[in-house]
Formats: structure tokens, sequence, C-alpha cells
């Protein structure tokens, strides 16, 4: 309606149509986060529990006031705390897919979909067809008449999302859309959800936990921790060089921070790693899992870098054991259980771990200012 | 089983559902449809049942909101509130009706003021009655909904709310319907307790058949001329109490 003939022209100007400062403080807590989104494009916000990602979309939807920063709409100010500015949730052009969705279980499918429009000045009738017309791009126009109690949980997320978009939102915010659906239904409605997503021509916000959801779902990915964003970009970005010890672990590799010095990163006082490039200044080193090799005693031979440590944990990976060691850094390492049989594996037992100069990548640290220290 | 537990079960079972029995017994069954009949048990009856649904009215009226307040808004004092609305539940019905009579009585506080600026007089009116059975119906109503509330998610009205909503439209479209329930079950006590009230409606609204005569205050003036009529009349009241009780026997009667 009117808040995406606004966003069409935003986004041909240039300009993202939702640019937000948003700085909420919840007790002890602060989250201070900047966010913009363009006219059509998908980003997530990926965080562990308790990173602030729910906070945020409370704050972008006006159902938690912000104490600084501001957002901006489709080019309207919806919150200027220091012009002590506030536009109500129900006047926002915004539509929110709820973690359980909250269908209100006294209204039919169809009436529950119908409710936005209705609210937004339609009449009965109008609001009816636009919602039916809604259940049916969904595939769900024999649901109408059901209460959502009847529904599955993979229906349910569809009125769901049907419910937020019949308001034709310029910011469309969902709340770990797929969190609440067993691991079969997911995989189905992760699918479909994607499709709708890319038809939606306003700005989409998802918040999740789910590294898989963040990016199948999103163009562009923020990882959040502590109230922040510690790092942003595309998949493949994040994914090659991660920044925290969070993002690492979600995509599954070892990461350090140290110093570059020739040849050698100086992770602490006592130990290094030697890698095939010749870093300087604060730097990044990631390495996957499966780079690392285990021995019984102390192998020697072909240039690369060596360190006693002992096992802490053993999980199953895939086809493979997944070895957690502890020594003068935490690092994991995978091998196939047939190596681990050899080894007689166990808990305590120490071993010497190795890492080929080829298998590491370095990256510098200082880029953006985004990254804490690693371990 | 322990006797010493079964013992006063019985004999509790048995306190209760004796004196019932004894209406049953003591009951006049061959002229019962006659006495039914009686145009002063009609009156009286119609007189019970309209001022116990307007009373009910009332306090749905001023009730529910006074409710919502309390389970929704923080204000300083919401607990002194909470303990005031559930006085009249503790409170001796007579000396709720003498402390009604203090200020909507002729000389009363703001009774006076009605009167002279109005016309209006409540003591010893059938409005009168319809007030004193609210002011000791309405906390029935008021616990009832309140903890409805409080059982209700908030967070559907956040979600009507992001839908286009305000407060009012949330609180009608999404708030009611979803404590319907808890509200229809509050309505049925109060109507109940409404419609046995005696204490403060004497009191306060006095004892004229046809006008300020509910059922209870039949049974208390037959019982000192006719007590068979006094029997027909408390039949009557009980069964219409047992009717109420079936109708509630989902929400409140079984088990959770």
């Amino acid at each position: 309606m009117t808040a995406l003939s606004v966003t069409r022209a935003d986004a041909e100007a240039g300009t993202p149509l939702l640019d937000a400062h948003l700085v909420a403080d919840r007790g002890a807590f602060r989250l201070d986060l900047a966010l913009r989104i363009s006219a059509g494009e998908v980003v997530a916000l990926l965080g562990p529990n308790g990173a602030g990602k729910t906070t945020a979309l409370r704050a972008l939807a006006g159902l938690l006031p912000l104490t600084g920063g501001r957002i901006t709409l489709a080019g309207r100010d919806l919150d200027r705390p220091d012009l002590d500015r506030w536009t109500p949730p129900e006047r926002r052009p915004i539509g929110v897919v709820f973690q359980d969705y909250l269908l209100f279980p006294h209204l039919t499918a169809l009436d529950n979909v119908a409710f936005g429009p209705r609210r937004h000045g339609a009449d009965r009738r109008r609001a009816r067809r636009c919602a039916a017309e809604w259940l049916d791009r969904m595939g769900l126009a024999g649901q109408a008449r059901r209460k959502p109690r009847q529904l599955s949980g993979g229906q349910a997320q569809r009125v769901a999302l049907a419910r937020a978009l019949a308001v034709d939102p310029a910011l469309l915010l969902l709340d770990e859309p797929l969190a609440a659906l067993d691991a079969r239904t997911r995989l189905d409605t992760r699918t479909e959800l994607q499709r709708h997503l890319a038809e939606h021509p306003g700005a989409t916000l998802l918040v999740t936990h789910d590294p898989l959801d963040a990016l199948v779902l999103a163009d562009r990915l923020m990882i959040v921790e502590h109230g922040r964003v510690v790092q942003e970009g595309d998949a493949a970005t994040i994914t090659a060089q991660p920044r925290t010890d969070y993002v690492a672990r979600l995509v599954g590799l070892n990461l350090y921070r140290g110093r570059g010095d020739g040849a050698i990163v100086r992770i602490s006082d006592d130990f290094f790693l030697t890698t095939t490039e010749h870093p300087h200044g604060d730097v990044f080193v990631a390495f996957p899992p499966s780079a690392v090799a285990l021995y019984p005693g102390r192998p020697d031979g072909s240039p690369r870098n060596i360190w006693p440590a002992t096992i802490s944990a053993i999980q199953r990976h895939g086809d493979n054991l997944r070895i957690q060691l502890s020594g003068p850094v935490q690092v994991a390492a995978d091998i196939t259980p047939a190596a681990a049989a050899q080894l007689r594996l166990a808990p305590g037992q120490p071993l010497w771990a190795a890492v080929k100069a080829t298998e590491t990548r370095v990256y510098p640290a200082a880029a953006g200012g985004l990254g804490r220290p690693g371990r | 089983m322990p006797a010493a537990l079964l013992l006063p079960a019985a004999l509790g079972l048995l306190f209760l559902v004796l004196p019932l029995v004894g209406l049953l017994v003591r009951t006049p069954w061959s002229t019962l449809p006659h006495r039914l009949a009686e145009p002063e048990v009609l009156t009286a009856l119609r007189l019970s049942l309209q001022t116990a649904t307007l009373a009910t009215l009332f306090c749905l009226l001023l009730g529910v909101p006074l409710a919502w307040l309390l389970a929704r808004v923080e204000f300083p004092g919401r607990r002194v509130v909470r303990a005031l609305v559930t006085v009249p539940l503790v409170l001796p019905p007579v000396v709720g009706g003498v402390a009604l009579l203090l200020v909507f009585g002729r000389r009363g506080l703001l009774g006076g003021w009605l009167d002279a600026t109005f016309g209006i007089t409540l003591p010893f009116s059938t409005a009168g009655v319809v007030l004193a059975e609210a002011f000791v119906a309405m906390p029935f109503l008021i616990i009832a909904v309140e903890g409805a509330l409080r059982g209700a998610d908030t967070r559907y009205e956040e979600a009507a709310a992001t839908l286009g909503a305000g407060r009012w439209s949330a609180f009608t479209r999404v708030t009611l319907p979803l404590v319907a329930p808890g509200i229809a079950a509050g309505a049925v006590l109060c109507w109940a307790r409404a419609l046995g009230e005696f204490g403060a409606t004497i009191t306060f609204a006095g004892n004229f058949p046809g006008r300020t005569q509910t059922m209870p205050l039949a049974v208390y003036l037959a019982l000192e001329t006719d007590l068979e009529a006094a029997i027909v009349l408390s039949l009557l009241l009980l069964a219409v109490s047992v009717a109420i009780l079936a109708s509630l026997r989902d929400r409140w009667i079984t088990a959770p």
C-alpha cells in the first residue's frame, strides 16, 4: 500500500528501507546495534540465547521502548527517543511472525488473517477476501475454517506468516520462525518460507539461533553477541572468516587470535602457529578440525605445528569422532572411528596434535574493529 | 481407608445434604402446583430474577473494567484497591445495607444530592434492591474475571497491536473473547449470589411486596405466618440454585 510505494522509490534512490540504530537497556543488559535493510532484502540476526535478538525485534515492533538511537522506516521516523517521538505498534507498517505464532485461538484461520486488514479499515467482506487470497497463496484454502488448535505446526506457521503479510508491511519481522516445528516439517517449511520471503517486496528481518535457517533464508547475516553486532556479511564470508568463538563454533572451525610476526602467529607467550603467509599485526588464524592430526608420540619430519595435548571430551560428529583437546590452546580434531580405535583414545589421555601450515587460514582481525579476543 | 477420615467425611456430607432432604420431605407436594401459581410467589420470583439479572449487568459493566485495572495496570496502591474490592465478600450483608443507607439514604452522603438534583430516591425502591445485590455480589465477578485476565497470555494483545489494533479494539476483539469463559463463570456466580441476597436488601430496600420483596425476603416473611409457603418458596430457590450449579458443572465442580 502506501508504505510500499515509498519503499520502491527509496530502493531506487539507494537508501535502505529500514535505517535503525537500536539502543535499549534492560537492567544490566544493553542492546546497541545499527541495522540497515533494503527493500526486498532478507537479513538474519543470528546469535546465542540472550544475545539481544528478540529485544531488537521487540524494539522494532514498538513493543519495547528504545532508550536511544532511532528507527526510520520507509522515510518515516518511527522512534526518536531524543525528540520524545514514539509510534505505537498499531501504527507501524510492520508485520510480526511470533515464535509460537500467537494465532488468536477463538478465531478461524481465515479470521486470524483478516484481523489485520479489518483493523486497517477494510470492511468485513474485503478483509475476508484478502485473507482468503493469502491463505490460498500459502496453500491453505482448505484450512480457512479451522481454529488454530486444529492446525498442524507447519500450517499454523503459514497462517501466522499470511496474517503478518496481509497488512502489506514495509518491514516483516520473524522471531525464530521454525523453532516450534519438528525436524521434518522444518525442512519443508523452510523451503516454502524462503519462497515467500523472496516474494515480499519490503524489508525482512529474521531472528534465529539456528545457523542453517539463517544461511538458507537470509541474503545477509548479522551475528549478535552481548547486544552488539560482532560480525556482518554474506554467508560465504562469515563461514570462511569467523571473527568470534561463537561464529567459529557455528561454522565448525578452530579459531585463534594472535600477533603476526613473519611466518608465525604468536597466540600466547609460549604458543605460536606457523602459517604459509607472512601476516603482520593483529590477526585471526582458523583451521578446520579435520586438519588436526593426532599422534601417540611426538612426530617428526615435515614443517608443521606440533604441540602436546590432552583429550577432554569425545563426541560423535557425522561419520567421524570430534575430539576436544586441552593444552596450550583448546582445539577440536576430527578423526575416523578406525583411527580412534587404533590410538585407543580416552578422555584424559595425553597425545600430540599436529596441523600443517598449509591448512591454516590467516586474516586480519582489525577490519571493522568488530572482533573480540579469541581464546 | 482410615476410619478417622472416612467417618467425619461421611458426617460432613450428611450435614450438608440433610437440610435439603428435610426441605424435600416436608414439601407439600399435593398442593405444590397450586401454591406455585399464587400471585405473591410469582411476583417475588419475577422480582428476584429481574433484580439479580440487573445487578449482574451492573456488575459486568463496572466490574470487568475494574478487574482489568487490577490485572493489567501497575499503579501505586493496587494491593489496597484489591483488598477493598473483596471487603463486601467478608462484610456481614446487614452491615453493607447500613453502609449503603448512610451513603444513598435520603440524608446520606450522596442520597440527599441525588434526591435534590435528579429526584432519584434509591432506598426502599426496586433500584435499591439492585444496588444492594450488586454491592454484595460484585466481588465474586471481579475475582473471577481478574483471575481469568491474569491467566490470559498478554502476548496475544501484542500480536493484535502489531496487526493494527489499538488498546480498545485489542481489548474487545482479543482479550474479552479469550477470557469469555471466566467472565461467564464470574457472572453466574455473581447472579447466584445476588439471587440469594437477604441482609443488605432488607436493610437498604425494605420488604415491600411487588417492589422490594425478593424470594429470600418472602421466605423469611412466610416463615412467620405460613410454614408451607416458606417451604415452597425455599424449594423454588433451591431448584434455581441447583440449575446454576449444573450449568457450572464443567468449570467449577469437576476436579481439574
